[in-house]
């Protein structure tokens, strides 16, 4: 798992403040969810897009994540065109499918797709720790940003003991299969790695404290934001005022 | 410079510390060994008040410790390297890392970021300020986690099981990093010929209590 593939690079995308980028892709979210208006929808990729193409990032890895993506967007294909509005397009015996369904299908699939095009544009292109960096610098509260930062940092460590725990399951012959057996095996791996981070949490604690941690952390690099973040600030709040006016 | 006298700690059924005494004075360079479930790590974690004994004292720079507060005043002075450098490493990079006790002393940024690098160099590990602290292999995280510590200037380094899944030219590099110190130290560890190479005075812990090594 590499969660940041796409944070690597040079480009002028990777370089910018990630608080600008952070605001950038916070408003074109909210403005995104909000709009109700089919035109701004299809135009609403072309910001990201364009963003992306200038990051200059691996299309096909972009490609892999929107189809993970839209594997969840798919159940509401399978529900909402059943279930939502009263104009019958088409009827398959007892089941039938409305217009308003499809179109609210539609809209939520343009959305979130728009949405996460941004977030891979901008989001994914800065390290985590950088994005952790700006949310602190933004005064996001203080508990938020650690519970975000401390999970991404041991996420690594928790899939390590996890995966010895399973190789040291396999070594001593377990086949997992449809059984209460392996479910049990199941239950208690995740059972003893709960205990172990919590453990681990423990003794994370125990060590800052040793190193004099009294509840504040301090941030050693600051960013100054540059032209380029300026830039980036403008242009999203040009074609956010777009977005709205269409 | 730490003293512990009498001191008792347990749960419920199973007594761990049973009576230990324990005194450091300045200059000393102390090996402590003995066997899985002796109480080595207890015995860390109420040097560093962690814990708390239920009975007997605990005296840190001439001066009785018993609560947080008390502690909390010290652990600057005292450093203590802990035995996963998994627990210890868990600022995003190296620097950062290194920086995060002198910025908890109250350092400026400019002077934390200052000591961070010249901890660096001393342990020859200049070029490693941007690295990924989860990303280092087990050797280096192991000399990161005391550059973390060493940050702080410590009187006292007080080490649990540094040797423990260290290579050998890492576990060499670490004989040598401390000789040439001149710091206080008291190490645990199971790896005897690693204690005679880097401590002056070896002590046995067992069933909860010390003794000389002869």
């Amino acid at each position: 798992m590499n969660m940041e593939e796409f944070a690597l690079g040079d480009s002028i995308i990777h370089k910018m403040d990630p608080r600008s980028k952070l605001l950038t892709a916070f408003a074109f979210s909210v403005v995104v969810a909000l709009t109700g208006d089919p035109m701004a929808l299809y135009l609403a990729p072309v910001f990201p897009l364009v963003l992306l193409g200038l990051a200059g990032v691996n299309f096909r890895g972009v490609l892999r994540r929107l189809v993970t993506a839209n594997v969840f967007i798919a159940f509401l294909w399978i529900f909402l065109p059943f279930s939502h509005g009263e104009t019958v397009v088409y009827s398959l015996g007892p089941l039938h499918v409305y217009r308003e369904g499809l179109w609210f299908a539609l809209f939520i699939t343009l959305k979130s797709n728009a949405i996460i095009l941004m977030i891979i544009a901008l989001l994914g292109t800065s390290s985590v720790f950088s994005v952790v960096h700006a949310l602190s610098h933004l005064h996001v509260p203080d508990k938020l940003v650690h519970v975000f930062f401390f999970c991404f940092r041991y996420l690594e460590t928790i899939q390590d003991e996890y995966q010895r725990l399973v190789t040291a399951m396999k070594i001593r012959g377990f086949k997992p299969g449809p059984n209460m057996r392996t479910y049990r095996a199941y239950a208690n791996l995740m059972g003893i790695l709960l205990v172990r981070s919590f453990e681990r949490s423990a003794r994370i604690v125990a060590a800052m404290k040793c190193r004099g941690f009294r509840n504040k952390f301090y941030i050693l690099h600051h960013y100054e934001m540059q032209t380029r973040d300026f830039a980036l600030c403008a242009s999203s709040v040009a074609f956010l005022a777009t977005l709205m006016v269409v | 410079m730490i003293r512990l006298k009498d001191v008792r700690f347990g749960y419920e059924s199973r007594i761990i510390l049973d009576g230990l005494d324990l005194t450091v004075n300045a200059g000393d360079r102390i090996g402590l060994i003995g066997p899985n479930g002796s109480g080595k790590t207890t015995l860390c974690h109420i040097i560093m008040g962690l814990i708390f004994p239920q009975s007997g004292t605990v005296e840190i720079f001439g001066k009785p410790r018993t609560k947080e507060e008390d502690f909390a005043e010290v652990r600057g002075r005292l450093g203590f390297v802990f035995q996963d450098a998994d627990d210890q490493l868990f600022c995003p990079t190296v620097l950062e890392d290194v920086a995060f006790g002198p910025l908890n002393m109250g350092k400026s940024t400019a002077e934390a970021k200052h000591i961070a690098l010249n901890t660096l160099k001393e342990l020859n590990l200049t070029g490693f300020e941007e690295r990924i602290t989860y990303k280092l292999s087990g050797g280096e995280k192991r000399l990161v986690s005391l550059a973390t510590v060493l940050s702080m200037e410590p009187e006292i380094l007080i080490l649990d099981e540094p040797t423990a899944g260290l290579d050998e030219a890492t576990t060499i590099r670490l004989i040598d990093i401390l000789n040439q110190s001149t710091l206080t130290y008291l190490i645990i560890s199971h790896d005897k010929e690693f204690l005679s190479l880097t401590t002056s005075t070896m002590m046995l812990m067992k069933k909860g209590r010390i003794t000389p090594v002869e």
